[in-house]
């Protein structure tokens, strides 16, 4: 297999791509930029951006994040001109982490066909410096690994969760960085979340994060979190949550951070993906993707995404590798899996193997293979308003003195 | 890989039930740890069954953690459900209020 290689970043992380980011900073802009990245017809060149023109911090924390993020290499950002999206300190953000940055702004371009012509220049003109970013050999432990779960069913919870929970442990155990999130569906276990806490306090902070969403979505009306469905023989509340919270494997947790934190240090974390406060914008993550996006700002690499049903999505900036759970899922949807974690229902395949499978296709992605959804051109990007309140210094691991 | 495979998953080294990977039908042969069981009842995919005898007011152990609670005893092999297990899961909203502190907000 191709050894792992990363472009090195002035901060010191490494990206597993080096893609020009073309980034919309309210809708209005949003179809000028889009024709930017499908005239470049390049798989590198991406399209993200935020839709909303009122201001609001938790999106430019995130935009800013992703577009600094190790696997972009250079940004191009399209303003409509009038909307409150401070790119301005966007740009000077880029430019600070040592990466090629543009602006164009449609208002003072000329408009669409303008703003169009001049954006292709600019992709041109980025890349080419992008080109020049040192590609360097990449360890495991510089890896940062995010999961989540789509169209679950009641095979999730025995084949693809528990079998990336044992890619999880391998990872965590060679120094990288895995995160995992979801905590609606993580009711239940908060206790046993917190016993695995690597202090009390963080224990602490894990059980409230989870009380949280607990009250969040019975606020928003989900908040049914019923004894598990007795049919797929899942018994209680416990159980459920168990199987989404499988994906996280057994190592310690060693923190809880909140979308867009960078894990100060490699080891287990649990995203916290609930608004803080009253619900003020509608449901936290209204699709997969959502999520994806969250726990790429957090410096994923790579995300693993198990499902049962079938989901087909990849992402814009970080590859997605789908783990199918359920065998006749995969028959119908095999051109859009990675893997058949299916294999383990049919006898064929135990957890160990399909986990080391998963580890094999996180490397081979790190040496530069397309994963199938990247491969079909899949770069779903979705962000909406939220608001946080930054962690409690309980939440993240304190460094030996 | 000619030995016949088990209908039966093990999660998690400390788990005291295993989940069934393929249908059982009653009377099937099956071997438990080295123990062998025949089946005294069809069970469906992702039921689980006992993998020692469990007592009332044993947890039930999958993924490694307890899942509930045993509400009557089974033996090696018997099927682990809604009939003879309960959640011990009391929602943090419900713990607070039973714990007499409602919060501030």
């Amino acid at each position: 297999m191709a050894e792992m290689r990363g472009f090195l970043r002035s901060d010191g992380r490494k990206g597993i791509r080096n893609v020009i980011v073309v980034a919309y900073l309210v809708e209005c802009a949003h179809h000028v930029a889009r024709r930017i990245v499908n005239l470049s017809d390049d798989m590198d060149v991406h399209l993200i951006g935020f839709p909303g023109c009122y201001p609001n911090s938790y999106a430019f924390q995130i935009m800013t994040k992703l577009c600094t993020h190790p696997n972009v290499g250079g940004v191009l950002l399209v303003s409509l001109g009038c909307e409150s999206f401070n790119r301005e300190a966007l740009r000077q953000a880029v430019a600070d982490s040592g990466r090629p940055v543009e602006t164009l702004v449609i208002q003072q371009a000329g408009g669409t066909k303008a703003t169009i012509e001049a954006g292709r220049a600019a992709v041109a003109r980025l890349k080419a410096i992008a080109d020049q970013t040192p590609v360097v050999p990449m360890a495991r432990h510089e890896l940062v690994v995010g999961t989540i779960c789509g169209g679950s069913d009641g095979t999730s919870g025995i084949t693809a969760n528990p079998a990336v929970g044992r890619c999880f442990d391998w990872l965590v155990e060679a120094g990288a960085t895995c995160i995992f999130e979801e905590t609606g569906e993580l009711v239940g276990c908060e206790r046993i979340m917190s016993d695995r806490a690597v202090t009390p306090e963080l224990g602490a902070e894990i059980e409230a994060c989870v009380q949280k969403a607990e009250r969040y979505y019975t606020i928003m009306g989900f908040g049914s979190f019923a004894p598990g469905n007795a049919e797929g023989g899942l018994t209680t509340q416990e159980e459920k949550s168990m199987g989404a919270y499988s994906k996280s494997g057994s190592s310690p947790i060693s923190g809880l951070i909140k979308p867009g934190d960078i894990p100060p240090s490699g080891g287990l974390y649990l995203m916290d993906v609930v608004p803080d406060g009253e619900p003020r914008f509608g449901f936290p993550n209204i699709s997969d993707n959502a999520e994806i996006v969250e726990l790429i700002a957090s410096g994923s690499h790579v995300i693993l995404f198990t499902t049962g049903r079938g989901s087909v999505v990849g992402s814009a900036i970080s590859p997605v590798i789908k783990v199918c759970a359920n065998p006749e899922t995969y028959t119908r949807l095999s051109a859009d899996m990675d893997v058949n974690a299916g294999r383990i229902l049919e006898g064929r395949a135990t957890l160990d193997e399909v986990g080391a499978e998963i580890l094999g296709l996180v490397e081979a992605a790190a040496a530069g293979d397309r994963t199938v959804s990247e491969a079909l051109g899949h770069q779903e990007f979705i962000l909406t308003y939220k608001s946080f309140e930054p962690v409690g210094p309980a939440c993240l691991p304190t460094r030996a003195a | 890989m000619s030995t016949p495979i088990s209908p039966l998953i093990l999660l998690h080294p400390d788990d005291n039930v295993l989940v069934v990977r393929a249908a059982i039908r009653a009377g099937d042969a099956l071997d438990i740890d080295g123990i062998p069981i025949t089946a005294a009842q069809d069970v469906t995919v992702g039921h689980k069954l006992a993998r020692r005898a469990l007592a009332a007011g044993d947890k039930v152990l999958k993924y490694g953690a307890p899942i509930g609670s045993m509400t009557a005893a089974v033996a090696v092999g018997g099927h682990v459900h809604m009939h003879n297990m309960k959640s011990d899961y009391i929602a943090s909203h419900t713990r607070q209020v039973v714990g007499g502190s409602e919060g501030g907000h």
